[in-house]
């Protein structure tokens, strides 16, 4: 007894609750990684003071679910005096937190940072020897080296890593329904109060979340075969033969 | 071969058993977060109205009523995988809803209205609302109503898994009005300190057209399995006693000791 009449009438609705996943995965995909790189720098870093304070942060964001998060940034904030005067008066920088899409994207982006700010670190860490007196020999000052050498060799080297976050950040973007946004998972929760089908409703969530997943999975087997073609094992022309 | 019979006749029994029912146990589904009508005590046991009424319900039929909570989002799938018998859950009785399940008579009939900041100029007419953000509940009555009058033209509805989340927004400012069940909203939020400053904006609505009044629903009852038949009626008889015997009235007065819910 699968509907699929409730399918096809609520496909607007996923299609929208899939484009609004995708944004809020996006842009804070997109700065998690642009503050990350500087923060995995300082993380990685032999200057001790620099290194924990990272790690502060980066602990306290792992060490919490981030729906918590999410609820602390969207109901929590909202129950202050201050917070409110702010919205009655038009504070441009507090009305950002009366949308519940920046509260999503807010607390993903931290999220996010905080993870991949340990990956790229890992990998910084990881620099073979030779590489850095290489650099060295040739006279590099640090900052040449790092963005010479240690950056661009250490990203190739977390595509693997990275991905995975990426594609955790797909599946956790699901929680964004919690604060009243219609994601692809909210779409679904809508179609199921509407019609009480939850299997329907779930299963084409469950469908659609499946093939982002696929494609990001690809994109990133591109990437590697593209920046990590020289590590892969190779089979020399003697065996072939 | 043996235990394969045994296991035949256990179904047997089973089925039999479920055909010709006599109701002594049954199992109460209610939400909670719908105060004065399901809330939770501080032992996380459900309390309210509905389930005064339920249990009335129960006494009156002689039956042993255990109680389950359960969210609104997945109140009548539950019903219809058997986790329970029946929503005691302040459910209208909508024609949406009829496709799915059966009601018994009402027991309470409720208007919807909007809530507001005392003194706002604001009332319940996709008109006055347009361009203004409005909460409801995602799922119940004033969503479908708002939904099928408002969103069209204009008017931002936002929905909510559970109603508190509403008035906590509502609160706060990211809300314009609130739009709900007068009586649950009257009771659980305005009528308690945190609803000081808030009001009903308009007056409560009870449908206009036909149209209308089929989308409010015909009153609040209890939701059951289309094929629970004998569950129906026996309630409805148990709850025709209580109103003529006046124990309805007195757990209403213990709730709304000037308002007549029930109507006519």
């Amino acid at each position: 007894m699968f509907d699929f009449a409730i399918i096809i009438e609520s496909l607007p609705e996923f299609a929208r609750g899939t484009l609004l996943s995708l944004e809020l995965m996006a842009l804070s995909l997109l700065a998690g990684f642009v503050v990350a790189l500087p923060l995995a720098v300082a993380r990685s870093s032999s200057i001790l003071w620099l290194s924990r304070s990272v790690g502060m942060y980066t602990y306290l964001f792992r060490g919490t679910p981030m729906l918590i998060q999410l609820l602390l940034i969207y109901y929590g904030l909202s129950q202050f005096q201050w917070m409110q005067d702010g919205w009655e008066s038009g504070n441009p920088v507090l009305l950002l937190f009366r949308e519940p899409f920046f509260c999503a994207w807010l607390a993903f982006a931290l999220n996010t940072t905080a993870y991949t700010t340990e990956i790229f670190a890992g990998v910084f860490k990881n620099t073979p020897v030779g590489e850095i007196e290489a650099g060295r020999a040739m006279g590099m000052t640090h900052f040449t080296l790092l963005r010479r050498i240690v950056i661009p060799a250490g990203l190739g080297r977390a595509i693997p890593t990275y991905s995975n976050e990426v594609i955790l950040m797909l599946q956790g973007s699901a929680i964004a329904s919690a604060v009243t946004l219609v994601d692809l998972t909210g779409a679904a929760r809508y179609v199921y109060s509407r019609h009480f089908a939850p299997f329907e409703a779930f299963i084409t969530a469950g469908i659609i979340y499946m093939l982002l997943t696929f494609c990001l999975v690809g994109i990133f087997r591109m990437a590697e075969n593209h920046w990590l073609g020289h590590l892969r094992p190779r089979t020399s022309p003697d065996k072939q033969r | 071969m043996r235990k394969l019979i045994a296991a035949g006749a256990l179904l047997a029994m089973v089925m039999t058993g479920a055909q010709a029912k006599e109701w002594t146990s049954i199992r109460l589904a209610s939400e909670g977060a719908y105060p004065p009508f399901n809330g939770l005590a501080a032992d996380g046991s459900l309390n309210g109205f509905d389930i005064d009424i339920g249990n009335a319900i129960c006494a009156e039929m002689k039956a042993k009523c255990v109680w389950v909570k359960q969210d609104w989002d997945g109140m009548i799938p539950a019903l219809l995988a058997r986790k329970f018998d029946a929503i005691v859950a302040s459910m209208s009785i909508t024609d949406e809803r009829k496709a799915k399940v059966d009601f018994t008579d009402k027991y309470y009939a409720s208007p919807l209205a909007l809530f507001a900041k005392a003194g706002a100029t604001i009332k319940p007419d996709a008109a006055a609302l347009k361009g203004k953000k409005v909460g409801v509940q995602r799922g119940v009555v004033a969503d479908n109503f708002a939904t099928k009058y408002w969103e069209k033209q204009g008017v931002k509805i936002v929905r909510y898994a559970k109603q508190d989340e509403a008035y906590s927004d509502l609160k706060s400012g990211r809300l314009d009005a609130v739009f709900a069940d007068y009586l649950e909203a009257q009771g659980g939020f305005i009528d308690t300190p945190a609803g000081k400053g808030y009001a009903m904006a308009g007056e409560r609505m009870f449908g206009k057209t036909a149209e209308e009044k089929a989308v409010i629903g015909e009153g609040i009852g209890i939701a059951i399995r289309k094929q629970d038949a004998d569950l129906k009626a026996q309630m409805n008889k148990a709850l025709a006693a209580l109103r003529s015997s006046g124990k309805y009235d007195v757990i209403r007065k213990k709730y709304f000791p000037t308002l007549d819910i029930y109507g006519e």
